[in-house]
């Protein structure tokens, strides 16, 4: 099956209570901008937290802005502003 | 410099610095310069017992040889390594360790520094603080975007 892998991390995880989410990929989610706007639809705390300025998205393991488009089989990660080192 | 060696590790284990260290020396070195970060006893006020590291496995391993390599590009490197820990890390443990080895001490001091300013920003590490009034994630820092940003 066509999907797109879904992971978040730190406080995002946490406020969603959710690490991982497999979707099937559909051409209605052409960019992460769509795909960002459907996951808001999933309740109130994934409207609030998607709704974070500060939310950092990631395809494939690189930093990427709403306007990347979206294959399937992509791995698409939320997570808040990195505090590592 | 091209051929520099760069190494990148994430790693719940203890680092032994001096081994890291050893390896790290190249014939032709003149300078090695490292930096150990530490967990710290009070964040902004409030004690710290312990820190619980999460990380991105794939992203965070590829964004640390990211930041080496354009240290390398940046400075004429022989060798550069990155080891950062995850998990549960109580106070006093090491968190990170960062060193560089280049002909010349200025090569050495910028890029070991420059690793660590980006790895602050870009790698996809969080932490979260673990004290007496409970747990809290660490937020990031406006200085420390800026710091990223002079180089």
């Amino acid at each position: 099956m066509l999907t797109l892998q879904l992971r978040f991390f730190a406080r995002v995880r946490e406020e969603l209570d959710c690490a991982a989410l497999e979707l099937p990929w559909q051409a209605e989610l052409a960019t992460l901008d769509e795909l960002q706007h459907a996951l808001a639809q999933r309740g109130e705390a994934w409207r609030r937290v998607l709704a974070q300025d500060n939310l950092i998205r990631a395809v494939n393991h690189t930093v990427a802005d709403g306007d990347t488009a979206l294959q399937p089989g992509d791995e698409i990660a939320f997570y808040p502003p990195v505090t590592g080192g | 410099m091209t051929g520099a060696r760069l190494q990148a590790a994430v790693q719940a284990e203890p680092f032994v610095a001096e081994a890291l260290q050893a390896a790290l020396l190249e014939p032709a070195a003149g300078a090695v310069v490292t930096f150990t970060g530490y967990v710290r006893a009070a964040s902004d006020g409030a004690a710290v017992t312990a820190l619980e590291l999460e990380h991105y496995p794939g992203m965070t391993e590829r964004s640390l040889l990211s930041i080496l390599q354009q240290a390398s590009s940046r400075w004429p490197l022989l060798a550069a390594t990155v080891v950062h820990r995850v998990g549960w890390l109580p106070l006093g443990e090491p968190i990170v360790w960062v060193g560089s080895c280049a002909s010349h001490r200025g090569d050495a001091f910028a890029a070991c520094e420059f690793v660590m300013d980006y790895l602050k920003t870009d790698a996809p590490f969080w932490k979260k603080e673990h004290g007496p009034d409970g747990a809290r994630w660490v937020e990031s820092r406006a200085t420390d975007a800026q710091r990223a940003r002079r180089w």
